[in-house]
């Protein structure tokens, strides 16, 4: 079947054997052992939105089995055990498995063509990054279907995680598929820093750039400097478990809060790297939807970048109640306290901008405007968890399960939903059913505040968390039937915009180039985008360029790359001053070959520490053949 | 299981309509019976008003704004000063007005509740097991004077020191009612103070994920008259009583016999087991495995028979007697007053 692609708008006239040519050169091989080589960003970024996207539901389904087991007041449904795997595995898949790879899969598809370019940076490490990612998700549910599954908690803490009260391979798999995935999260920060400092568009200065680029620019860095504490800590775990260092082990001298510290040192941050792209989408989604620039797009850049530093200095306010002296946590509650300001301004630019404008409700904007209801809550109970006594009534309460799905489902969730309409027509060249994604949306709202509201009061009057069951005479059992039947809806909304996403694939609707009048350049591309992203590489003069050609009708582009190579121009990190171009590596399957050495040690090592060295050994060999050097004289 | 208060006369609080009396409750932080948690009551509620009016606050205005957006046909934006105040004053100036007295208020409400103890307050050692709760209490000397579990018994009024510990993994000793919780790490000794006005039968429940039984990890904590308390301490000091019957005396056997002394300790008797609960005044206490259940003899047999139908995954093995030795045993048990 043949279909013409819809050409974008101001579109440069062009030879057709150079845009053929252009189209051999980033093409990505066919069949299935050409997909285990592609290196293009949007392949990569598609493969993380839609692998993110099973685990979400997943573990979604995980998260439905606790609620029906928790219906009641002692009910049978699932054991202890298994409820404390499901527990476990829930928190671990919708925050290291769903909530960053998604965020990430959506900067790496939509950063490279917002900025203006063909590719990312380091195309084969984006793919080794993705089998990284997918191999770990893959052994880490597989463990569940093994019944070897982790059930200490997402936050693991020692010494329950530790060898003598967790035998067996669960906790081991947590360790290892975590720094696993860190890794993961790691290559794509990387990748996205390089991309958006040095690869935007001529023209495209920092001060001109998208705002989701800069939320994910945020979000890059703190992941870079977030990370590495959680694999020394799961490095210096899984070194406890399987060598018998003693990091860990009280008897020996060993510190259980070094643990604590180190996680949180790293998971405060990691729900503001999920919070922050979030950000960015939803000022994405005002712009286009109230059809004009965005008031205070400096205040709103200033925030995100200050959310990302202060985050890195909350993280005591998660031990409120380890006995820490109350002087030195009172410094936390300060910081934490801080943090409603950027949120504060940010929220009124928003409301500045929208207030007066002609808005368009279209089903993104929907979710943009439920984000407001349910993240304004939920900022307001983190302020309250803040204050250290009010913690000490509150913490590991089902008050904090309501306080941080209020901000990770509001804040993050909704605008991603918000943003997967926006963007579907781009991904996919179909548009998604209004009707259905109104549905989509009312569910979901009502759902999530009929299942997480009544949580806060459950927290108040004592139920802790992470409880397989509780007895009649303690009376929440009304609160949590209800809560349960919410979740019930809260699904179904969810499952609303799944079906919605299938159904617009197989329906002929297809979308303009640039359905919404957004004016970023990702819209400039074709729907979807052809593999070099761009004809030509675009010139920006503003921080809306589509909105300016639309205005003078034309618009200047780079010419001189050549064709029969990946170029792509380098500029400069402030004023994207044109300084060079750059030549991408091909399709290649060594990424994926060098992801499987790297899986056979951190999965090997559980069983035997050897795995390790010959892991080791292997990754080097497939390494130098992914960096084998191009023969010099080859003109290519 | 049942918990009584002076303010209610009957205590089954699955009995009281939960979603009326909502913020009563044997375990509800918005019910206090002491200082700690009714100052910490007393701040959620004026935040709870401040919340609140924020909330509407913001999404009044965001209402409005939609709602012009639906209505007007051209649109009338707010000039670059409107929007500068409009930033101003919501994004810097309400957050910092609502939140530094907050801060401020539990800055000077934490200094109050951990105030230092006076040096010769009743100081009580509770030790969090899985899934359990060890309770030593001790003399000025710092010696353990008496030993019991999962039942800890307090008098009114009187300030009393809680050294807590843990030899496993970290759990969280909690009680509502009278305050916030405190982490027991093992290594360390968390201290905290607990002080109840009112005499009553409160829940503590672990806050701490501690493994597979976490969920049925509570206790009660009894606060009475000091005269009623000086009695029952008095009484938890003593030895256990010697059996008084010929049935007794075989149910002794039977505990002695049928391994139960291997894990358990009976104060004045050979059996000084220390993986499990001390049982010297067994029958005194109110509830049964972490209040999990009543402590009736029907529900004692049932423990004693098959502990994991009641509470899947805990330590304690299922026993093998006739009827014969599991009636005496019972009968031995209940004589532990």
């Amino acid at each position: 079947m043949t279909r013409e692609r819809p050409v974008a708008p101001y579109a440069v006239t062009d030879s057709p054997e150079e845009t053929a040519r252009l189209e051999r050169t980033w093409h990505s091989p066919g069949g299935l052992l050409g997909w285990f080589t592609h290196v293009n960003q949007r392949m990569i970024g598609k493969r993380f939105i839609i692998t993110a996207f099973c685990f979400f539901l997943l573990a979604g389904i995980l998260g439905i089995l606790i609620r029906l087991q928790l219906a009641g007041p002692e009910q049978q449904l699932l054991g202890p055990e298994l409820y404390n795997q499901f527990f476990t595995m829930h928190g671990t898949v919708m925050m290291f498995f769903f909530a960053i790879p998604v965020m990430e899969g959506f900067a790496i598809y939509f950063v490279p063509l917002m900025v203006g370019t063909r590719d990312m940076a380091f195309p084969r490490l984006n793919a080794f990054g993705y089998y990284v990612y997918l191999i770990g998700g893959i052994v880490l549910f597989g463990s569940l279907l093994l019944s070897m599954a982790p059930n200490a908690g997402w936050f693991n803490y020692v010494p329950l995680s530790s060898k003598l009260y967790s035998p067996g391979y669960g906790v081991d798999v947590w360790t290892t598929m975590i720094t696993f995935i860190e890794v993961s999260a790691l290559t794509a920060a990387v990748e996205l820093i390089v991309t958006t400092l040095r690869m935007r568009a001529p023209g495209m200065s920092l001060n001109r750039m998208p705002l989701f680029v800069w939320a994910a620019l945020v979000m890059s860095f703190m992941i870079v400097f977030a990370m590495p504490a959680v694999i020394v800590s799961s490095t210096l775990l899984i070194l406890d478990r399987l060598v018998d260092t003693q990091f860990f082990i009280v008897e020996s001298g060993g510190e259980p809060l070094l643990w604590q510290h180190l996680f949180w040192y790293f998971g405060h941050p990691e729900v503001y790297i999920i919070l922050v792209p979030a950000l960015g989408m939803i000022s994405t989604i005002i712009i286009t939807f109230t059809r004009r620039p965005i008031y205070g797009y400096t205040a709103l850049v200033l925030s995100v970048v200050a959310i990302g530093f202060v985050s890195f200095g909350l993280w005591v306010h998660h031990m409120f109640t380890t006995g820490l002296p109350q002087l030195g946590m009172s410094f936390f509650t300060a910081a934490s306290a801080t943090i409603a300001i950027p949120s504060g301004v940010q929220i009124f630019c928003w409301i500045a901008s929208l207030w007066g404008a002609k808005i368009r409700f279209a089903t993104p904007m929907l979710w943009v405007l439920g984000f407001f209801a349910i993240f304004v809550i939920g900022g307001l109970t983190g302020v309250m968890v803040a204050s250290i006594p009010f913690d000490t009534q509150v913490h590991d309460t089902f008050f904090l399960v309501a306080h941080f799905h209020y901000v990770l489902i509001g804040g993050a969730v909704f605008p991603l939903i918000g943003a997967t309409y926006y963007w579907w027509p781009k991904i996919t060249d179909r548009m998604m059913s209004e009707t259905a994604g109104k549905w989509s949306f009312w569910l979901a709202f009502i759902g999530f505040n009929v299942t997480f509201f009544p949580m806060h009061q459950l927290g108040l009057e004592g139920m802790p968390r992470r409880i397989y069951t509780y007895v009649e005479e303690m009376g929440w059992g009304d609160l949590n039937l209800l809560a349960t039947i919410g979740s019930l809806v809260l699904a179904a909304g969810f499952g609303v915009t799944l079906i919605n996403a299938v159904w617009s694939v197989f329906r002929d609707r297809r979308a303009e180039p640039n359905p919404w009048g957004a004016p970023t350049l990702e819209w400039a591309a074709d729907s979807p985008p052809a593999s070099y992203n761009f004809r030509h590489i675009p010139m920006v003069e503003s921080r809306w360029p589509l909105w300016d050609w639309e205005k003078a009708g034309e618009r200047a582009v780079v010419t001189g790359l050549r064709n029969d190579r990946r170029e792509v121009v380098l500029t400069s990190i402030l004023d994207a001053k044109p300084v060079g171009v750059q030549v991408l590596p091909e399709p290649t399957i060594w990424p994926f070959v060098s992801a499987l050495a790297a899986s056979m040690g951190f999965i090997g090592i559980i069983f035997h520490p050897v795995f390790f060295v010959i892991a080791f050994f292997l990754v080097a060999f497939t390494l130098v053949a992914w960096f084998w050097p191009r023969r010099p004289w080859r003109d290519d | 299981m049942s918990f009584s208060k002076h303010k209610r006369s009957t205590g089954l609080v699955g009995a009281t309509a939960p979603l009326l009396a909502a913020c009563e409750g044997p375990q509800s932080a918005l019910d206090p019976a002491g200082a700690a948690a009714d100052l910490i009551a007393r701040l959620w509620w004026p935040t709870l008003l401040v919340a609140t009016l924020v909330t509407l606050l913001v999404l009044s205005l965001l209402a409005v704004a939609v709602l012009r957006a639906r209505r007007k046909q051209t649109a009338m934006p707010l000039n670059a000063r409107q929007s500068r105040n409009l930033v101003i004053a919501g994004g810097i100036i309400l957050p910092l007005a609502a939140t530094i007295p907050f801060a401020l208020s539990s800055f000077s409400i934490g200094r109050v509740i951990d105030a230092p103890l006076p040096d010769d307050a009743m100081t009580v050692e509770v030790i969090g097991k899985q899934w359990w709760w060890e309770v030593h209490y001790l003399d000025e000397a710092g010696e353990r004077i008496a030993t019991t579990a999962n039942e800890i018994h307090i008098p009114v009024g009187e300030p009393v020191r809680f050294l807590l510990k843990s030899d496993n993994v970290i759990h969280s000793f909690w009680v509502p009612n009278l305050k916030g919780k405190t982490d027991m790490m093992p290594g360390r000794t968390n201290v905290t103070s607990v002080t109840a006005d009112e005499p009553g039968v409160y829940r503590g429940q672990c806050a701490e994920y501690c493994g597979t039984q976490h969920a049925l990890m509570a206790f009660l904590l009894v606060a009475e008259e000091p005269e009623a308390f000086d009695a029952w301490l008095e009484g938890q000091r003593q030895p256990a009583s010697a059996p008084q019957t010929q049935a007794q005396v075989d149910g002794q056997q039977v505990f002695m016999q049928a391994g139960c002394a291997g894990c358990h300790a009976i104060r004045g008797t050979s059996a000084s087991g220390d993986e499990g609960p001390d049982l010297t005044h067994l029958a005194s206490r109110r509830t049964l495995a972490g209040a999990t259940v009543p402590n009736r003899t029907g529900h004692l047999g049932g423990w004693i028979t098959d502990p994991q139908h009641v509470k899947p995954g805990n330590k304690m093995p299922p026993s093998e007697l006739t009827p014969e030795e599991l009636t005496t045993l019972l009968g031995y048990l209940e004589g532990l007053e």
